[in-house]
């Protein structure tokens, strides 16, 4: 047996590495668990370099940017940049709220219902492999990342998290192949599974050619998959046409448009609603009751004068209304903006101006 | 490996042929091309189709000329990849240990110090590895998904122009018997 072994020994540990590795995936495949052991250890060693490196390389970054360049524009900029996105996710619950019912009903829901719990993570590396389309984030299970937690951004998904360890997570976008999510278009009601096809667009299955789809239409998660909460934008229809099964759909993701530098992994997800088709995502509050219709402006009560204001929104609503009637600049069309930093001339109108409805169907372009 | 490869990899070592590395450096190395896998597609998301823990292993093998350590190299990088990407254990594993064995078996019958050479040795097993990876991905693992033909033929002729510069930056390190 030892001289068998010592004449074949090249053969034997080739065969002893192949057959143990194969075992080791028959085990993985069929139990359907993995082998953490090996995957903590590689990412324990790993995942501090990757930090170490990503820490080198913003800090190299921002000692040129902040003291040669901008000095403290750029910490200005991170932390409005940081708002800015608090107050896009804030305000898509406010508005997924408002559209709803009715302002002081929908105010005191959104005040009853508890928000989803997130986590901000930061992006610290990318999957090993080509064409993985999963990336490390520096948050793990010592934080309460978990197993199957979405991963979100202010514009939309991003995808979810299939692995924590203790001091990284990695979570798979959902343009990976087999990333799957379940979506509902915002103005058909159509449902569909979002799959990610290894490239930039996702594909929506399950959709039948008799269902109303149309480019342009937004998707929203349904929640149904357990893992997104209702009512997160997903993206973009780009492309629909019949097929033989059923409709041959392309969205593509709002949040992965450009690169991902942070995220929020949803620790308590909280289900929202589905903004209806004539508002935009993530923005386009209104806050005003609907225009009077056509012909009913007899009946609009009057608008009070700066002299006679009831409130400060009617004061600024004549200010804004002066001061564009004194540039010749009509509000509501596209084309010049009026200087709203010059001092209106005095109102020279009668107390009781008749306010003009708001234009019809002027509503901010869509965007994630 | 019969008595006749056997007598050669004996016959090469005693000339000199067979290259020793600092032990730092068979760590380091395969280390520092699964970081750049990690890190850097982050920016240049083209440089994701770079197999630089395989274009690393395979020069271990190479270079050691001896089969057995090949396959250990390749199983060893191979399993940290998996370890760092969704796939099972053992699906770049795999790959890399026959990748490697049979760049290490080659190495005993081929100048492997010609640039050219390596270039097409380099272009060749990036291929190997993709087909065998994509075959496990198929057979053990029942994914139906295509083989990309053109994409592959272009990422490993890529990759064997690394690979001819990769080797050549790594015979740096190389200490000859």
């Amino acid at each position: 047996m030892d001289s068998f072994l010592g004449r074949y020994r090249n053969l034997s540990v080739l065969l002893l590495l192949v057959v143990g590795q194969l075992l080791l995936l028959a085990y993985q495949v069929r139990s359907s668990q993995d082998v953490p052991l090996i995957r903590v250890w590689t990412v324990a060693a790993a995942a501090p370099l990757a930090r170490g490196l990503e820490w080198a390389r913003t800090a190299a970054a921002g000692f040129f940017s902040d003291y040669f360049v901008l000095r403290d524009v750029r910490a200005e900029n991170e932390r409005l940049k940081k708002e800015i996105g608090e107050l896009r996710l804030r305000n898509h619950l406010l508005s997924a709220e408002l559209a709803s019912a009715e302002r002081a009903k929908a105010l005191e829901q959104y005040r009853a219902r508890i928000p989803s719990k997130t986590l901000a993570v930061r992006v610290i590396g990318a999957g090993a492999g080509p064409d993985t389309k999963t990336v490390f984030v520096d948050r793990g299970s010592s934080d309460g990342v978990q197993r199957g937690m979405a991963a979100i951004t202010p514009e939309g998904i991003v995808g979810k998290v299939v692995a924590a360890y203790p001091m990284a997570s990695l979570v798979q976008l959902i343009t990976a192949r087999n990333a799957v999510a379940s979506v509902v278009s915002q103005k058909s009601r159509v449902h569909g599974a979002l799959e990610g096809t290894g490239a930039s667009l996702c594909t929506v299955d399950h959709v039948e050619n008799k269902d109303p789809l149309e480019p342009g239409e937004w998707f929203y998660t349904s929640g149904n998959d357990r893992v997104f909460p209702r009512g997160l934008p997903v993206g973009q229809v780009t492309l629909v046409r019949e097929g033989r099964g059923g409709k041959e759909v392309l969205v593509e993701p709002s949040a992965l448009k450009s690169r991902i530098e942070e995220m929020l992994i949803v620790l308590d997800g909280v289900h929202g609603l589905i903004p209806p088709p004539e508002q935009a995502p993530a923005e386009g509050v209104s806050l005003l009751p609907p225009p009077p219709p056509e012909g009913a402006e007899a009946e609009v009560p009057a608008a009070p004068a700066s002299g006679g204001a009831l409130t400060d929104a009617d004061r600024l609503a004549d200010r804004y209304r002066r001061l564009t009637e004194a540039q010749g600049v009509q509000l509501g069309v596209k084309g010049r903006i009026a200087d709203f930093t010059r001092n209106p001339a005095p109102s020279t109108d009668a107390p009781a101006r008749k306010a003009e409805p708001p234009k019809a169907g002027k509503t901010e372009p869509p965007r994630p | 490996m019969s008595r006749f490869e056997e007598s050669l990899a004996a016959d090469l070592a005693a000339r000199g042929k067979a290259a020793h590395f600092p032990a730092a450096v068979y760590v380091l190395a395969p280390l520092a091309a699964i970081l750049f896998q990690v890190y850097v597609p982050r920016f240049l998301e083209a440089l994701s189709y770079l197999e630089l823990p395989l274009l690393t292993a395979i020069y271990f093998a190479l270079m050691r000329r001896k089969p057995a350590s090949g396959a250990f190299i390749g199983c060893v990088v191979g399993l940290a990849q998996d370890a760092l990407s969704p796939h099972p254990l053992g699906m770049n594993g795999i790959s890399k240990t026959l990748s490697c064995y049979f760049a290490a078996s080659l190495s005993l019958r081929f100048d492997v110090e010609n640039t050219l050479l390596r270039f097409l040795l380099g272009f060749f097993f990036y291929l190997f590895h993709q087909f065998f990876f994509w075959s496990l991905s198929r057979g053990l693992l029942g994914e139906q998904s295509d083989f990309p033909i053109p994409q592959t033929v272009i990422s490993a002729f890529l990759n064997a122009v690394i690979a001819a510069a990769l080797f050549s930056f790594l015979d740096r390190f190389r200490r000859d018997d």
